[in-house]
């Protein structure tokens, strides 16, 4: 699953597929980065509330999946200030259940190269599910 | 009902926000990534969360019906401990479809003069 935090290791090549990785997360992941992040919206930690409000259980921060990317983007770049852009729509919810370590598989094809950037394309999935749309980031080069 | 003339309207945060270590720690610990110096990519949605927020609700965001549409972020630099930011929030886009209502916020974080990082951030309100 390792794809080195060497950036100088990294292949550069328009279409390469970089190395997918998953990350599991479960109901402490979420409590942690919502007093990380901020966001104490109940639907991400409280059952009752979820349920009341329609979703099939807690939900993750579409923030935190967001944050994943982010966390692999700059595995991939090397270092976080590389990582000068970042984008995704929130498409589908990742339910976490009680007791339960939910996985994220995060993956991304380079769609453009030039002699100071490359654009990522990002692929998020829960059990099979995309939960990012039209998630891209830009990794400078300089 | 969203204010249909927001568009265009922005608000300076009247404080700054001083990044701390401490807080650069937890997010990068409750992601799972060890770096510590700079701040992970979607670091300071922690810090314009707040200053959108105001600046939306002013204008009648109802958030009994919001869902998160769609995040960008322009990091002209990470955040660091000691850095002071000001954030100053603007609603760029609004529009009202299929009976939902969509509105998209700039946060400009400023460290000083220097523009360090910008974000977008798109809402759903259902209908």
């Amino acid at each position: 699953m390792d794809h080195s935090g060497d950036a100088r290791m990294r292949k550069v090549e328009l279409g390469y597929q970089i190395p997918a990785e998953t990350y599991k997360i479960n109901r402490a992941t979420l409590v942690e980065y919502a007093n990380a992040g901020g966001d104490q919206n109940p639907i991400h930690q409280d059952e009752e509330v979820a349920k009341a409000v329609g979703l099939p259980d807690v939900i993750a921060h579409g923030m935190l999946t967001m944050a994943l990317a982010g966390r692999y983007v700059t595995k991939w770049a090397g270092h976080s200030a590389a990582v000068t852009e970042i984008s995704s729509r929130f498409t589908k919810p990742v339910v976490v259940p009680a007791g339960v370590d939910v996985e994220i598989t995060i993956s991304a094809v380079i769609e453009e190269v030039s002699a100071r950037q490359v654009k990522l394309d990002i692929t998020a999935e829960c059990a099979g599910v995309k939960v990012l749309g039209m998630a891209k980031a830009t990794v400078s080069l300089l | 009902m969203f204010n249909p003339d927001a568009v265009g309207k922005s608000r300076k945060s009247s404080t700054t926000f001083k990044v701390t270590q401490e807080s650069i720690s937890n997010f990068a610990h409750a992601i799972g990534e060890s770096e510590i110096i700079n701040s992970s990519v979607t670091y300071s949605i922690m810090i314009s969360l707040g200053p959108s927020q105001a600046l939306l609700e002013e204008n009648g965001l109802d958030w009994t019906r919001v869902v998160h549409g769609d995040q960008k972020f322009q990091n002209n630099r990470p955040l660091h401990a000691g850095d002071e930011v000001t954030c100053t929030s603007t609603i760029e886009t609004y529009r009202a479809v299929a009976g939902n209502e969509i509105v998209t916020v700039r946060t400009d974080l400023h460290c000083e003069e220097e523009l360090a990082q910008v974000q977008w951030t798109t809402l759903v309100m259902r209908g």
